[in-house]
């Protein structure tokens, strides 16, 4: 384990920004862990990284991480990233984001970004809540939980992520948790990898609100509830569906191959220059 | 080399000024008066390999153009009314981020979605209070299409050398109309591009607080690495809660424009020096204000004209200058709203002078007759 730490305080803005707003035991640094060590693992040239992210306790991620770094406004981290990635191609554009910053406020660039296959990797951190303004319901915030803005229990249905980003086009769509770290890495890594856009849920753990108001314990109880409740697509396809109701469906949901929007665009480019 | 003479409308005239500038990026959402605008540079910036895209609204058409101006595009967005009050949270960050970015407003009649096939000046004010917050906001007007031409070229000088968005605020009239437009040759017309930094990577501070409160500009990827946010920041860019550091930023993001009004300010004036009336308009109501001026003239009345070329910031030593011209009695201010630029007035001139408002906000023009009958009550 000394060697994966060592490879995140690589990247780190050490001196400049920690301690962080996080609090203790929250999932965020995990995926932040996951992240880096997909970025060393890709032996990317950290000039050519650019983390955008919106508003939220995720999008406080890029701060601390020593790459080019755009923390934008509430849900518009895609659209920004759109420009960036556009404007500079060999860009390698990376989008952190949360549950309600992605789908509520930034639902519509959400599915727009999806549809239009721009190779950029979101990386979703789903706690089911929004945090950083005190624990109200979010998109993902499942029918029935309470939440600040829930007192009576939540009368949503939630979005169910991964579903959503295959609808709408995405090119890699895969789901992860805070507790299965390894797998979490390899799906941040080939998210990356991939030519097109990508979306990677990771699940995680808000206890302080989520946790808090619906009695589910602290962030060790959440995460074990995580390793117990969490199903990989492989298994659930050999189970019956009463047994995979209710379960936590991670791994990979879709991985097609889609021209690239900015290889397009450079085609266009191409053409209309007679090269 | 034979003139390049065209007849062009003042949309196609934004096209040719950006082009001009150097545009390579623009980000933008159909609206009806400015989507000429969007469909001429969909076909024209590929060919030059810049890059076009249509977004799926306009606050993220503005959120586009700042992240491609911050990866070294220039860039552009246009818009009328609804799709501006969509961006201004976007020209709110892209101030306070130091981001150079230009909005065209080809204005239509508002409130809401208004009218959106008719002329109006009533997003003047929307122009410099748009989005929440303290902010000093730049916006150029011009009253004809080769002008459009010529403050596009200039609006997007103006962001690059001040790190600021600015707004060219058209309406659909000048939008829309075609005038013969002889299209300047390469050089003619001054292009400005940021500053870029010269120092090693560990000595650069991206919003660094310099003398003249100019502070180069590095693009992502250049190796800089640097952070940008909405947040109130410090010189590096990352948030901050310290009094001094907030108000010495806020200053600063104050003082790189208003240190610099004789530089960003244009205003033309004709016939003040013995003038008893003046008339203050800006964009086609100052076409309208110049025939006018020309007739009353005629009838040997003292009447002089004053048409604000930029309309954001206002230079008020300036203005109180040319208001104080001596024989100076009345100020009719015409505008096609229900009364905005008026208080700007209203606030600068001397006591002694009378301010008039002007206004037409029933979708057609003021016409000079309208405004010589206006010079005639005030005589």
């Amino acid at each position: 384990m000394a060697q994966r730490s060592d490879v995140t305080h690589k990247y780190l803005r050490a001196k400049k920004k920690f301690p962080n707003v996080w609090c203790a035991g929250c999932g965020i640094g995990i995926v932040m862990g996951s992240l880096v060590r997909a970025i060393d693992r890709l032996e990317l040239d950290r000039d050519n990284v650019t983390l955008v992210s919106g508003i939220g306790c995720s999008s406080r991620m890029p701060v601390y991480l020593d790459f080019n770094t755009l923390h934008t406004t509430h849900g518009r981290a895609l659209a920004f990233a759109t420009g960036v990635k556009l404007s500079n191609p060999k860009m390698h554009v990376i989008v952190i984001t949360g549950d309600g910053d992605a789908l509520a406020i930034g639902g519509n660039h959400f599915i727009h970004s999806c549809r239009r296959n721009m190779d950029i990797t979101c990386i979703l951190i789903n706690n089911q809540i929004y945090g950083m303004t005190g624990g109200q319901f979010s998109p993902t915030t499942p029918t029935d939980s309470y939440a600040a803005t829930a007192p009576y229990g939540n009368k949503e249905y939630p979005f169910d992520i991964p579903k959503l980003a295959m609808g709408a086009g995405a090119s890699y769509v895969a789901r992860g948790t805070v507790y299965h770290v390894t797998q979490l890495d390899q799906l941040i890594y080939d998210g990356i990898k991939k030519r097109g856009f990508s979306l990677v849920e990771a699940f995680s753990n808000c206890h302080t609100y989520f946790g808090r108001l619906n009695r589910l314990g602290d962030s060790v109880k959440m995460l074990e509830e995580m390793k117990k409740n969490a199903l990989p697509l492989k298994a659930a396809a050999k189970m019956p569906p009463e047994k995979v109701q209710g379960k936590l469906l991670t791994g990979v949901f879709c991985d097609v191959e889609r021209e690239e929007y900015c290889d397009r665009y450079d085609a266009l480019i191409q053409s209309l220059q007679g090269k | 080399m034979a003139e390049n003479i065209k007849l062009m409308q003042g949309n196609e005239a934004v096209v040719e000024g950006a082009m001009i500038a150097g545009l390579r990026f623009f980000g933008g959402y159909p609206i009806t008066p400015s989507t000429e605008i969007a469909e001429q540079l969909a076909r024209r910036l590929p060919k030059v390999g810049g890059k076009f895209i249509q977004m799926e609204d306009e606050i993220a058409s503005m959120a586009s153009i700042i992240g491609a101006s911050l990866a070294g595009s220039k860039s552009m967005t246009a818009t009328s009314g609804p799709g501006f009050s969509l961006m201004v949270e976007g020209i709110g960050y892209a101030y306070m981020a130091e981001v150079p970015t230009v909005i065209v407003n080809v204005q239509r009649g508002g409130p809401s979605t208004g009218l959106p096939t008719k002329v109006s000046q009533s997003d003047t004010m929307q122009a410099r209070w748009g989005t929440h917050g303290d902010y000093i906001a730049i916006a150029l007007a011009p009253q004809s299409v080769r002008e459009t031409l010529d403050l596009t070229v200039r609006a997007m000088n103006l962001a690059e050398v001040y790190r600021t968005p600015v707004t060219l605020l058209t309406d659909e009239v000048l939008g829309h109309m075609r005038e013969k437009v002889t299209i300047p040759e390469e050089g003619e017309i001054e292009v400005i591009n940021r500053q870029k930094p010269d120092v090693p990577a560990s000595w650069y501070k991206h919003f660094e607080i310099t003398p003249n409160f100019k502070s180069p500009m590095a693009s992502f990827g250049d190796g800089y690495r640097f952070h940008v946010t909405g947040l109130t920041h410090d010189e590096e860019g990352f948030p901050t809660n310290k009094s001094v550091e907030i108000l010495a930023k806020l200053t600063k993001l104050r003082n790189k424009i208003m240190r610099y009004l004789d530089d960003i300010c244009q205003i033309e004036t004709d016939g003040m020096e013995d003038a008893h009336v003046a008339v203050y308009a800006y964009g086609i109501v100052a076409r309208a204000a110049r025939q006018a001026v020309q007739m009353a003239r005629a009838r040997r009345m003292k009447v002089g004209q004053i048409r604000p070329i930029t309309i954001w910031p206002s230079h008020d030593k300036k203005y109180r200058e040319i208001f104080s011209s001596k024989n100076l009695e009345a100020v009719i201010v015409a505008e096609l709203n229900q009364g905005q630029l008026v208080y700007e007035v209203q606030r600068l001139v001397p006591k002694h002078v009378q301010v008039i408002s002007l206004n037409r906000f029933d979708s057609e023009l003021i016409t000079p007759a309208q405004i010589l009958n206006k010079i005639k009550e005030v005589r």
